[in-house]
Order: C-alpha cells, then structure tokens, then sequence
C-alpha cells in the first residue's frame, strides 16, 4: 500500500501539461488548494506561500487514467483482490477511476449489489464505479433492473466474462438500456466457435498441442452484436478486441454510427501467439493474445481512432489458480501497475502514436464512454492528476505489483514511461 | 345506420360512424339510467356471443348489453365446446350460422379472427379483441367516457402507459383518439413499444413524471406478468417504480389528472390502489359506459333504423 498525503496546497512546477479535452499543450504551472484545480498558468509565483512544491520538469502533468475496465473480485474472492488493493493497484498504474466489472461471486445484478459496491468505496483513494450484470446471475436469460440499478450508481451495464449467446436476449438488453443511455458491453465470444479453445487458434496452438479459440468466435458475434445496436440505435462497448476480423468490422460500422465504441487491452498490443512457446499460463486470457496480423490491426485501430479506449481487463488471479497446467489454469492477467509502460511503450516509442493521443485513450476518450465529467482541468474542479515521466526505461518486478495477485506476463520486461504521481480524491501520492 | 357492416377494428373505421356510435352511446345511457334500464330495440334478433379465450367484463358487458336491447343471446364458450374436441374455427362458426343467427361478438387469441369470421357468416361481425390487434369496443368505451369528461375529445392530451407493444387496447385507443384529434404519448418499458412510433403518428418517452405532468388523461394499461417470463421487463418492482401510477408520483402533480384502465388491474403493479379508488379514477364509469357503449354498436349493426331515439 502506498500512503497520500493532503492536497491541501500543492503546486505543480514546470510540468509539461497536456489537457486532453481542450487539447492543449504547454509548458506551465499547476496549483491544487484544498484537492481542487485553482490555478493553471505559465508560471505561478511562490512568494510568500506554503505550497508543497513538485518539481514536474521533464513530467507530463495531464488527467488520472480512467480504466473503464477491471475485476476486483469482491465480494467473493477476497484472496485474488479487494476493493481497497484494487484501487491502490490503480494508483499505482496512476488510474484515479476505475470501472468494476460484474463478475463477482455473488454477481452484481441487483440494485442492492450496486449499492454495497458504491458504499464500500467510498472512502477509497480513487473513485470506483461499478458496472452491473446484463442478466440476473450472468445467465443470459433474464434482464436485471437496471434502472434501479442506475438509480443506485451502476455506470454501464455487462455479462463480461460470459458471452451473451442469445441473440434475442441481447436484443432485449440493447433496447432496455436505450432508457439508459448507457452502453452494453459483451464478452462477444461465440461460445460455439470457442469451443473450449485455451490460446489462438493457429499453427502454434497445433505445435503446442492445445485446444484453438478462433478468431472468427470473436467476429461473429462482433458482427451480431454490431447489427444489431445499429438497428436498434442503442449505445454498444466492444470489449477487449482481439482479432483483425473484429477491427474490420468496426471500421464498416463506425463510419455510421457514434453509438458504437470499442477498447483494446494492453497484452493484446504487446502479445502474441507465438510468445506462448513455454505455455506460460500467466499468458492465458480470454480472448487470447492473437495472432501478429491481429495485433498489427489492433495497433492500426487504436492509431487511427477506430478504436476509442485502452482499457487493461485486470484480471486478478491466485497463484494457485495460476501455477498449474495450462489447460487449467484461469484465464486473465492483472494489467494496472504495467498499463501505460506499456502502451507508450509499443504505441508511441515504436509505432509513432503521439503522446497526445494516446493519453485520451485513457482520459477523456473512456469517460465519454462511461458519460463521466471529462473537463478535468477546469478551475474549481476535484483535482484528479497524473504525472508521469515519458522516458523513463524500466523493468517491470514483482515489487511494482499493488495487487493482491501477481499473474503478470510483464514482470521482467523492460518498459518505457512511468507514472511519479497521483493527485485523486484530495490526496497526492508518491510512486 | 352505419356505413359498416361490422365492427372488426378501428384503424380502418369511418370516423362519422365512430362519432355517430359515441354520441349515440349517450342516448343508451340515459336509458340505463331510467328504473326499466331496457328497450325493445332489439327484439326478435339474436346474438351469439364466442368467446374462445377468458374475458369476465366483456362478456358480461355484451351479454347484459344484448338482454337490455330485449334480443336473444346464446353464449359460447370454447373450455366447453367441440373446439376442445379440435372442431376448426370455421365449422364451428358454421355450424352456428346455419342456426340462423344475427349477429356475432368473437373473442380470440388470433389477431384476424374477427376479420375471418366475416367471410363465414353473413350476420354482423363484433370484435370483443382479437389477440394482439384491435379491442375496438374497449377503445369506444374509452372514447365515450372521456368525451363524457371532457365533452370533447379534440385537441385532449391523452397518455397511455404500459405494454403498448402487445396491449389491443392500445392500438385500437391510439387509432380512435388519433381519429378524433386528440394528442397521444406513450411511456412504457423501451421492451414494450413499437419501433414504428412515427408511423403511428404517436410520441414516445420513457419518462412517466413527463407524461403525467403534461395530460389530461392517463390510460394505464394491463402489465401482463407473463412478460417477465419473457424476459422484457426485469421485475415487477421495476415496473412499479418506473412505470406505476404510484400514489406518490399522482399526488405531487399540479393539476388533477383522469385515470383510467381497461381492467383487470394488478393493484400493485401498474396502479396504486389509492389511486384506482381516488375521485380522479373514472375506471368504475368505464364498466357502465362500456355496457352503453355496446348497446350503441349492437343497435346501430343490428337494428332496423326505423326507432327514433
């Protein structure tokens, strides 16, 4: 755990500022009093003040990530991740919102399930905003009461992890949350094509001798879920893209319609199939890292804007649940603490992305999505910062991990870009 | 009298002979409310009533309409007929055509079966609601008792709520208040209304407090609970607090509002009981309005022309 201290009157000296939604750059100063922004400019002078001063030279200073996308695992598995190490892993990635999925144990998929979410992280040093079940115990079968469940915080409404396989009832969902106004968000695997498919399905599942997940589970049901928000006009999120065929289809459906988003998770940009020559399990996710066409076009589709968010599908895991074959072991990686080493990483220092853009991926971009303020730099506003060097080479260990679980492919890889500070909630913290 | 022959649905129904059956359901309730409450308009035809799915108040409805235009009704019922025994509709009907028979009131879960019947008999044809499509005499009844209300139906703001998808006596209320002028908006569940709004020529919200606050009338309707088998509406809580016509959301509006509902209700659900009891419920003047209004269809279908009211 890492301690805050209050924000009380912290002045940001000399950052490279870079405000994702009114998309300016410059050189200047940031003032926080009393955990709100109240002062931006070239240069704030610090005469005759008490501000604690933070030396940003050679630091972006821009928005707290927002991850619309993680499992924390309470209630239920308590052991893998609570609410609370949940949010100082997000912390420690600099994310000062992150969005909770459903998939807990008992499911999210009530208005009181909401509520005990939204009253026990209330006093944790980030926001968090849970994301309630589609259908009543993720089954697929009945709707939950979502416009109780809005009524009670509930952001965005998914079955992730288990695809909606019904297409009548996904129907159904896309037209109840037209009340909304909030996305549906499917785990758009085709159970069927799936098939029990452990990694890719490619000449390297062959060789390895494991089951395949094709690609094309992922398109179909992409493809179906596509069609149909389209006929519908209901806001639809396509959650952690995989494959090209995926990308394709998005590009054909986007030019139409605004409605339709889609995110892309870290591993599937810096992974492969191939990398899984030693079946280390902790490379075993759903969907599966894919192919090196896939990741070219999911790398283009996030370049481009076709896709709108990164987003890391932290994915917390026991060792347990890790350390065995990898036919059993669980699917998912953690992915917070490693999230922007990452992706600057692979998206601006090797594939040309700018900076600029690849920060409203993780800003301004997942909260539109998840209709969240995001004119965050606006005078008066609660303070929620991000500071963090761009250049800083490093390699990611175990003694990053703020997690409760470690199930990391990253540990031991060398990344580049790293967060220095966090201002959320009226606290400012020290990585 | 009328220049149809029978009463299949509205939304193809000449407008004078809606308005000539409304203004004509007045007379009939002017009689209902005299010590004899009966007529001989009637006498000497005879009526068969078929009602081959559960109605309670039609049937009453229509058969205490029949006895007091003084005819002679026979009641048909498919739990205890040769339908059971896989008769089809046609040789049933048939067979109670060639009985010689005036006139027919059909009740079916087949959308089309009213229309159907009027190829086999050559009596008039009265659709008691045809599954999903038209519930034409619910819809006249409603019209006959906000035009009692109001005195008129033009240029009135009616809001209907509920399952509008599925629900007959939407479909036949929308077509008649459209018919007369009025101006509709529905509210319901996104589950339960019909993607073809515009082509209806209807407005459509999810917002109750919006439409309450903007009507004269609020048509609340039946919330068949077997939708929630079916997966379109989550819980009858939801439905309830979103949906309902709660006494709390009645009792902060501005201005009274006329309640009604087609019945049977689900006290709870769809409606409060302190609202279906309040004073601004009218839903007990439906049931009488519903006898004169039937009255008024069987006369002017059936009857000679020659009684002058």
């Amino acid at each position: 755990m890492i301690k805050g201290i209050n924000a009380r009157k912290i002045l940001l000296k000399s950052g490279r500022i870079i405000d994702p939604f009114s998309k300016k750059t410059f050189n200047g100063d940031l003032l926080i009093e009393s955990g709100k922004i109240s002062k931006i400019s070239d240069s704030i002078s610090t005469k005759g003040k008490d501000y604690k001063v933070i030396n940003c030279k050679g630091l972006v200073v821009t928005h707290g990530f927002c991850d619309m996308h993680v499992h924390f695992r309470e209630p239920g598995r308590e052991d893998k991740e609570t609410l609370e190490s949940g949010s100082y892993s997000a912390l420690a990635g600099g994310f000062t919102q992150v969005c909770t999925m459903a998939n807990t144990n008992p499911v999210i998929d009530s208005p009181e399930h909401i509520h005990y979410i939204v009253s026990k992280s209330q006093k944790l040093p980030i926001d968090i905003f849970p994301i309630g079940a589609v259908s009543k115990g993720m089954k697929g079968e009945e709707l939950t009461e979502m416009l109780l469940m809005q009524k009670n915080g509930a952001i965005a409404f998914s079955d992730d992890g288990v695809p909606i396989q019904n297409a009548q009832f996904m129907k159904l969902a896309l037209t109840y949350s037209k009340m909304l106004n909030v996305p549906i968000m499917n785990h758009a695997e085709d159970i069927f094509l799936r098939n029990d498919g452990v990694m890719n399905a490619s000449s390297i599942s062959n060789n390895l001798g494991l089951k395949g997940n094709t690609s094309l589970g992922e398109a179909v049901m992409v493809y179906r879920d596509l069609l149909l928000a389209e006929s519908l006009n209901s806001k639809l999120h396509l959650l952690h893209l995989s494959t090209k065929e995926a990308v394709d289809l998005l590009k054909q459906f986007k030019s139409k319609k605004q409605l339709i988003t889609a995110e892309v998770s870290p591993h599937h940009l810096y992974f492969v199939d191939e990398d899984i020559d030693s079946f280390d399990t902790n490379l075993k996710v759903a969907p599966p890292v894919r192919s090196k066409k896939d990741r070219k076009a999911l790398i283009e589709g996030i370049k481009s804007g076709l896709i709108d968010c990164i987003a890391t599908d932290h994915a917390p895991h026991t060792l347990e649940d890790k350390e065995t074959t990898f036919n059993e072991a669980a699917f998912g990686m953690i992915g917070l603490e490693s999230c922007f080493g990452v992706v600057n990483k692979v998206l601006v220092k090797e594939n040309g992305m700018s900076l600029k853009s690849l920060i409203e991926k993780i800003t301004v971009n997942p909260r539109k999505v998840m209709n969240l303020e995001t004119n965050l730099f606006d005078i008066g506003s609660k303070a929620q910062i991000t500071i963090f060097d761009p250049n800083e080479k490093w390699k990611f260990k175990n003694s990053h991990i703020l997690s409760k679980s470690s199930n990391s492919p990253f540990i031991g890889k060398d990344l580049v870009g790293k967060v220095k500070f966090v201002i959320s909630k009226n606290q400012f913290f020290t990585l | 009298m009328l220049k149809s022959k029978h009463l299949i649905g509205l939304e193809h129904f000449p407008i004078s002979d809606l308005n000539k059956i409304i203004d004509t359901s007045f007379k009939f309730k002017e009689i209902l409310n005299t010590e004899s409450r009966k007529s001989i308009l009637l006498k000497g035809k005879t009526i068969v009533n078929m009602f081959f799915e559960n109605s309670t108040r039609t049937k009453i409805s229509f058969s205490l309409a029949e006895k007091r235009l003084g005819a002679d009704s026979i009641n048909f019922s498919a739990s205890t007929s040769s339908v059971k025994k896989g008769e089809t509709l046609k040789d049933t009907v048939q067979n109670i055509e060639s009985m010689k028979i005036d006139g027919a009131v059909i009740r079916h879960g087949h959308p089309g079966s009213a229309l159907k019947l009027t190829e086999y008999i050559d009596g008039a044809v009265i659709n008691a609601g045809d599954g999903s499509h038209e519930h034409p005499t619910q819809a006249i009844l409603d019209m006959v008792t906000l035009k009692e209300k109001f005195g008129k139906i033009k240029g009135l703001k009616i809001g209907i709520v509920g399952d509008i998808l599925n629900s007959r006596v939407a479909r036949s209320d929308i077509f008649a208040l459209k018919k007369l002028g009025a101006e509709i908006v529905v509210c319901g569940p996104s589950t339960l209304l019909p993607g073809d709004a515009k082509r209806l020529g209807i407005n459509i919200t999810y917002n109750l407090n919006e439409v309450l606050n903007w009507c004269d009338a609020v048509i609340a309707l039946r919330i068949q609970l077997e939708r929630m088998h079916l997966g379109r509406i989550p819980s009858k809580r939801e439905y309830h607090s979103e949906f309902g016509l709660t006494y709390e959301k009645i009792s902060k509006l501005k201005k009274d509002i006329v309640i009604m509902h087609p019945g049977p209700m689900n006290r709870g659900v769809e409606i409060d009981s302190k609202v279906a009891d309040s004073d601004n419920a009218v839903i007990l003047d439906q049931v009488l309005n519903g006898v004169a209004s039937r009255m008024s269809i069987l006369y002017l279908l059936l009857g000679d022309g020659d009684i002058k009211l």
